[in-house]
């Protein structure tokens, strides 16, 4: 793999992420449990997609064969998307949306602050906007997962279950191929799996506020930043988003 | 004869931000440059949150504007580095916000004052609000809910 093919690589799996995420959370628009998280959620949703025009627009200016941010997202098929399995998981209730959100913000934060100190100053310049709006996110998430493992019976039982069902996703953030290793190599990116620790010990003083227990096996599911295998989820996801331009080709407004 | 570059600075400071129209384009601080290249006008934009819809709007009303003075051969350009921050809110444009009814930045992460009555009482009902940029408080003495422009 040249190094400019796993520069696309990664930046396309830094835009698939907050691509894939960020349409999840907007599915709540007009459906969350009450209005101000309904807002909070669309604004989330909003960050994200912003997010995503900045990176795939990379992507596409480092491929060089004309495509545009809104040709990756809207002309590929899933097996050419990018993200981890974590993003494309369903919403499931509002708890289980909550602590999807913040796993996946705790280690967006930590990878952002990396990334700050690229070599390639355009991915830092992205980073650095990206870091502000992602601590953001995480500080609401995390306040949330603890309000709500910590709260009544029903909404502790729900939040364990979703920690259960999410946790199995967390490994594929911080396994390193050769994509990776190439971006660290140049200086570009970290090494992923470099981050465990601290996101783990950041993990386990958030869960022990929130009474809940992380799960001992440390079983990870893989094939979605590679693109190898995604889960059923994701297909499902892209006939929603993608709907405009499968039904009427090119069209634009 | 082209005009002087602080002339057109007065010129964008007569432009409302489209959502909150009591400040300025220049006041939210979001114009980083102007620049002659050649007969060019260019502006340097850079975006408050990365994904906010008014960002087009923006960029639409900076060259309406501009082209009501007379200036044609106009450039955009969108610099994200260094990033946005609400330091860089004028003092004219914090003074307006709360005049308006919302409630200026503070580091503190949270309004110092209630912007309808002046209480310190003030309580978070929402890290977010009608805005990317805003999150939704409430005043506990007068109880009137309020905005407050979010500080990063």
């Amino acid at each position: 793999m040249t190094r400019e093919n796993a520069l696309f690589e990664f930046l396309c799996r830094m835009g698939d992420n907050t691509l894939v995420l960020g349409h999840r959370v907007s599915e709540w628009c007009g459906h969350a449990p009450v209005l101000e998280e309904d807002i909070a959620l669309a604004n989330t949703a909003l960050d994200l997609i912003g997010q995503t025009q900045m990176w795939l627009g990379l992507a596409a200016e480092v491929e060089g064969k004309g495509r545009a941010a809104d040709d990756l997202a809207m002309l590929r098929d899933a097996w050419d998307f990018r993200n981890v399995l974590l993003c494309e998981q369903p919403n499931g209730d509002f708890g289980q949306t909550m602590m999807r959100q913040f796993l996946f913000d705790a280690f967006h934060v930590m990878l952002l602050e990396k990334l700050e100190a690229s070599g390639d100053e355009r991915i830092a310049a992205i980073a650095a906007k990206a870091v502000k709006e992602a601590r953001y996110h995480e500080e609401r998430s995390r306040e949330t997962v603890i309000g709500l493992g910590d709260g009544t019976s029903e909404s502790h039982q729900r939040m364990q279950a979703a920690l259960d069902l999410l946790y199995p996703y967390v490994g594929e953030m911080f396994a390193a191929d050769e994509v990776d290793a190439a971006m660290a190599e140049a200086g570009i990116a970290p090494d992923p799996s470099a981050l465990r620790a601290a996101y783990d010990a950041h993990l386990e003083q958030v869960m022990g506020e929130a009474t809940l227990t992380i799960p001992e096996s440390r079983f990870a599911h893989s094939g979605g930043k590679t693109g190898f295998r995604h889960s059923e989820h994701l297909g499902h996801m892209l006939t929603q988003m993608q709907w405009l331009q499968r039904a009427y080709p090119g069209a634009t407004w | 004869m082209k005009p002087a570059l602080n002339d057109i600075w007065d010129w964008l400071d007569q432009v409302p931000d489209p959502e909150i129209p009591v400040i300025s384009i220049v006041d939210l601080g979001i114009i980083r440059d102007l620049r002659w290249e050649g007969e060019t006008l260019e502006v340097a934009v850079t975006p408050t949150y990365s994904g906010c819809p008014a960002t087009s709007v923006i960029s639409m009303d900076i060259e309406t504007a501009l082209r009501d003075k007379g200036l044609s051969d106009i450039r955009l350009k969108t610099q994200i580095a260094p990033p946005w921050t609400t330091d860089w809110l004028s003092d004219k444009g914090r003074a307006r916000l709360e005049e308006y009814g919302i409630a200026p930045p503070s580091p503190a992460g949270g309004p110092d004052k209630c912007p309808h009555c002046g209480s310190a009482e003030v309580t978070k009902v929402s890290q977010f609000g009608s805005t990317p940029c805003k999150a939704h408080w409430r005043c506990k003495d007068c109880l009137e809910p309020f905005d407050y422009f979010k500080c990063i």
